[in-house]
């Protein structure tokens, strides 16, 4: 059979192989094409079948993996994202920036339908995930491909190895031993910068640790998955400059591997490690282009003024 | 009610301590609140005094084995009328074991099927049906014990007794007992439901309590709802399940009218190596034995031997109560517990 | 994409979605099905209950059944009604209430306003959980151990030689309240306790002392807790067997004692739906389960009409504190 299952090419990604190689893996592949039923119509059939598309749809995420088109999300009445479409490539880091309250959490939380868990939140438009409508995937399946961190760190209440192997020993459908754990742990603390600091206790509590330290366990924790799109939110907002520094420099080199989404208030960390920037105003992408552009040609006022620090 | 729309003026009255009515009414509260506590203190006291020469004439043996219990209560029962001749002789372990197995069963029944059922209240009953779950729990928690007895003994006893005894069975054991579906599977499947609303209600509240970005956390990382809930949720409240199944061991324990009514009332101990039979052998815990005797109460040293049942129930209990509100008290202060 | 603007309201999707492959394993999915077949099993057994009991109710109850008194028989149809039953948890439930309502709340104050020493106040919650944890069988014969004092007689069931039996609707209604105290602390305490600080100082801003500010402002506003609490410790009186069955006697039809009126059947003896349902049944000496069907099914609609109160009150007396 040509036709591998999603979780069968997922197994290859855990077990060391950096996801991009699944184009190879997967390349010999007829492309076959599962119609997508237009956005409105029933998806369970297709639902079915959309493990055989991932393979068929291939060459489409060698560039752009998310697709987000005319997004709106409303909690009530208060809309918080108004028809934003943006793109999330791999292999660059797109950032996005804006002031408090802006939707930018509200907008990451979409990519991954985290914000479904929301009772009250209502969300329109489409989110794509290579060419794949995200709404006629298994959540579960979307969000093991789309790794976030949360602005709030939140460790859950075990020991700091238990919290970073989580996400290995309960997503597939066997759980790993420690033994072959313990590496890729290592490697994610290490990748997080906060290895030296936990390498002699990681039996203790993850509670018991500092805000920064806890902040970059769940880096860790979201790192030792490995994500194909990593969704950052706030990823350094308590964190000191050194330890900041590592993790800008872990989010470098990720990118060639896969496709990353920062939100950071610190407009120089945007131009230090992001390709796109998105700048939010209440709710609509203002600006959206190649750092450059953003920070040095603006063309919306309001983008100028806050990337000059006269607002916000 | 008026009074509570004016405004604050700004300035707390901090303490009344010199108003004489103020402390009066503070003191007659605080008096009538510490008479709880010397009531129960009155309570275990005087139950133990009343059933001290049970205990002071049997010695440790009272709590083990030997004879046919129900043989030594009717001689206890048949005493001479004079004080000096009073017969005393009881090994109550039948009825200990009756009780301790009854209530285990029921208990770890009822833990697994209380889990799981809070999981699919709170995380995964659909919105009618979750509206309709969480009244029919109320519901079955308000149903009386005797409206389960009757029941079980019009309904589940000749269910089993039909459905699960064979002959082999009842002449098997013929020499010692009759089996005739009033057993130990009966008294445990009503005990189960009876117990089921209390640790549901704990649980549940509990569940609700688990802060929504730890289950966010563990999604986000890709794992299923069911695994999230179980690995993250269920793990951080298992002191809330340990505290619902103590209070409920507490229920257990104390439960009469129903044991009595489904269990056989037969002081024998099923015997564990007896296989599958053993479920469909009756017994007596210690609360329906106390019901049995009530008619018997005036007689004295058989009075005095009911006390001494109603001695360990109650200092069971208040220790399973006791530890149970300890064990959600210090869940209060991590914030993740039932109240 | 021309459909990429069509409004799609999150909830309404998801649902009927497959599950992909990989993501739940074997135990995952047995997990889920043993928590909905739980789920469900809970819904069935309110409900077969309730249907079984209604079917016996319907055939059995009638209004003949419903006044008359018990007498004894032989013969199913020769045993009477449950007039008498009916009376006795009206009495006893009025007598239960009547003692642990005041108490309660007053319990309920005093650990919510004042609470000092706060160990004692420890303590006393600590012993209010024991209360509901403590066997109604050993609470039932310790009431028996003190009305069996003579000094008791007053409010006792007494033989002709002066004998106090401990027996008596008093006797079962003190032991009863105790039985429905921790209830009425319960709801007053959460009543109490969710009125804002902002309330009680603005009382006392107007110059109101503590004492005061709990019986003008306080009371007033937990009044739908105390019902629920109240409402709930009344459907474990209406409930309770053990209690009736040692303290009341065995006696089907009341035997009031004494001359004068009202007081004479509260000295006596009798019975309540539970002990009626009891003695009845198989396990008792009546032996005649469809009076003992009837009876539960009239236990079983007080409870739900108890419930439905409990329901009611404490929807509207929700307050929001502006
Ligand atoms: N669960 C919710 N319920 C109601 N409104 C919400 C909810 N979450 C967010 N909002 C609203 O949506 C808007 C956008 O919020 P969002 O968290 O996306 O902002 P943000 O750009 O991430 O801000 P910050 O930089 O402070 O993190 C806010 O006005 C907020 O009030
Ligand atoms: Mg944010």
């Amino acid at each position: 059979m040509g036709i591998e299952s999603a979780d069968e090419v997922h197994d290859r990604t855990e077990s060391g192989i950096p996801p991009i190689k699944r184009i190879v893996v997967n390349g010999e592949m007829p492309p076959v094409r599962v119609s997508q039923g237009e956005a409105n119509g029933a998806p369970t059939h297709i639902a079915e079948s959309f493990v055989i598309d991932q393979g068929a749809m291939a060459p489409a995420w060698t560039e752009e993996r998310m697709k987000v088109e005319s997004l709106g999300v409303r909690f009530d009445r208060k809309e918080a994202v108004k028809d934003v479409s943006i793109e999330v490539n791999s292999g660059e880091v797109l950032a996005l920036i804006g002031p408090s309250g802006c939707g930018k959490t509200t907008l990451l939380r979409s990519l991954n339908k985290l914000v479904d868990l929301t009772p009250t939140a209502v969300r329109s438009g489409r989110i794509m995930l290579d060419g794949q409508d995200t709404d006629l995937m298994d959540d579960t399946l979307l969000r093991k491909k789309v790794g976030m961190l949360f602005q709030q760190p939140n460790p859950f209440p075990m020991s700091i190895f238990d919290n970073v192997a989580y996400g290995l020993r309960e997503r597939g459908t066997k759980r790993p031993g420690k033994k072959e754990l313990e590496p890729i742990v290592v490697d994610a603390l290490e990748r997080a910068g906060i290895w030296a600091e936990v390498s002699d206790n990681l039996s203790h509590p993850a509670l018991s640790l500092s805000g920064g330290q806890q902040q970059r366990l769940c880096i860790a924790r979201s790192l030792a998955v490995r994500p194909e799109v990593l969704l950052l939110d706030e990823p350094c907002s308590a964190l000191d400059p050194i330890s900041t520094a590592i993790i800008e420099e872990t989010i470098v080199e990720l990118k060639s591997e896969i496709a990353i989404v920062i939100v950071t208030h610190n407009l120089q960390q945007a131009e230090r490690v992001a390709d796109q920037v998105g700048f939010m105003y209440l709710g609509d992408l203002v600006e959206y282009g190649s750092v450059e552009q953003v920070f040095n040609a603006p063309m919306a006022e309001r983008t100028k003024d806050y990337v000059r620090g006269d607002f916000g | 009610m008026s009074s509570l729309t004016y405004e604050a003026t700004g300035i707390p009255v901090e303490s009344e301590e010199a108003d004489p009515v103020n402390r009066r009414v503070e003191l007659l509260l605080g008096a009538l609140a510490s008479s709880v506590l010397l009531f129960i203190a009155g309570m275990i006291l005087f139950t133990l005094f009343k059933a001290w020469p049970s205990f002071a004439a049997n010695g440790l043996a009272w709590f083990g084995a030997g004879g046919n219990v129900d043989a030594q209560l009717t001689d206890i029962f048949n005493s001479p009328a004079d004080p000096a001749d009073y017969i005393y002789k009881l090994r109550a372990w039948p009825l200990i074991w009756s009780t301790i197995l009854i209530s285990a069963l029921s208990v770890l029944l009822a833990t697994f099927i209380a889990v799981f059922s809070s999981i699919f209240i709170v995380h995964f009953a659909p919105g009618p049906l979750q509206k309709l779950i969480e009244p029919v729990v109320k519901y079955l928690a308000a149903v009386p014990s005797v409206v389960y007895g009757l029941i079980g003994i019009l309904v589940l006893v000749p269910w089993i007794n039909s459905t699960f005894i064979t002959e082999e069975m009842r002449s098997s054991v013929a020499y010692v007992i009759q089996l005739d579906g009033s057993s130990v599977m009966a008294g445990v499947m009503i005990l189960t439901v009876m117990i089921l609303p209390i640790m549901i209600a704990l649980i549940v509240d509990s569940l609700r309590a688990v802060p929504l970005n730890w289950r966010e956390g563990a999604l986000a990382l890709g794992v299923n709802k069911w695994r999230a809930v179980r690995t993250v949720s269920v793990r951080a409240i298992r002191p809330a399940i340990v505290a619902a199944a103590v209070l409920a061991t507490a229920r257990a324990l104390g439960e009469a009218i129903m044991l009595a009514m489904v269990t056989g009332s037969i002081g024998f101990a099923p015997n564990p190596f007896d296989g599958f039979l053993f479920f469909m052998e009756p017994s007596r815990p210690l609360a329906p034995s106390i019901l049995d005797g009530e008619e018997g109460l005036s007689v004295v040293p058989f009075g005095e031997t009911m006390y001494a049942f109603g001695f360990i129930l109650i200092v069971s209990c208040v220790f399973f109560s006791f530890s149970g509100w300890a064990i959600r008290q210090s869940l209060g202060r991590y914030s993740i517990g039932a109240r | 994409m021309v459909s990429g603007k069509s409004r799609r309201p999150i909830k309404a999707r998801g649902s009927r979605k497959v599950r992909a492959r990989g993501v739940w394993s074997i135990g995952d999915r047995v997990g889920l099905t043993i928590a909905w077949a739980t789920g469900i099993f809970l819904c069935l057994v309110a409900f077969s209950v309730t249907i079984y009991l209604a079917l016996k109710g319907v055939q059995y109850l009638n209004l003949d059944i419903l006044i008359s008194r018990p007498e004894a028989g032989t013969e199913q149809s020769e045993t009477g009604g449950i007039l008498d039953p009916m009376i006795g948890t009206l009495l006893l439930t009025i007598l239960g209430t009547a003692i642990a309502a005041p108490i309660g709340v007053g319990i309920a104050i005093w650990l919510t306003e004042y609470g000092r020493p706060s160990l004692l106040a420890r303590f006393v919650e600590a012993g209010i959980e024991m209360l509901v944890g403590a066997p109604s069988i050993a609470l039932a014969i310790f009431g028996l151990l003190i009305f069996q004092n003579s000094f008791m007689a007053p409010f006792s069931f007494t033989a002709e030689g002066g004998a106090v039996f401990g027996r008596s609707f008093f006797a079962a209604g003190a032991i009863m309240s105790l039985i429905a105290l921790p209830f009425v602390v319960g709801g007053t305490r959460e009543a109490l306790n969710s009125i804002p600080k902002h309330v009680r100082e603005a009382s006392y801003a107007l110059g109101k002392d503590q004492a005061s500010t709990i019986r003008r402002v306080l009371l007033p506003s937990a009044r739908s807790g105390i019902a629920t609490g109240t409402t709930l410790g009344m459907a474990q009186i209406i409930g309770e067997t053990a209690v009736v069955v040692v303290l009341l006697g065995a006696s089907l039809q009341l035997a009031p004692e004494g001359a004068i009126p009202v007081l004479d059947v509260l000295k006596g003896t009798g019975s309540t739906l539970t002990s009626y349902v009891y003695q009845n049944s198989p396990a008792g000496e009546g032996k005649a389960p469809e009076k003992a069907y009837a009876a539960a099914f009239v236990l079983l609609l007080i409870v739900i009409a108890l419930n439905l109160f409990v329901n009611q009150i404490s929807k509207r007396g929700r307050h929001t504190w502006g």
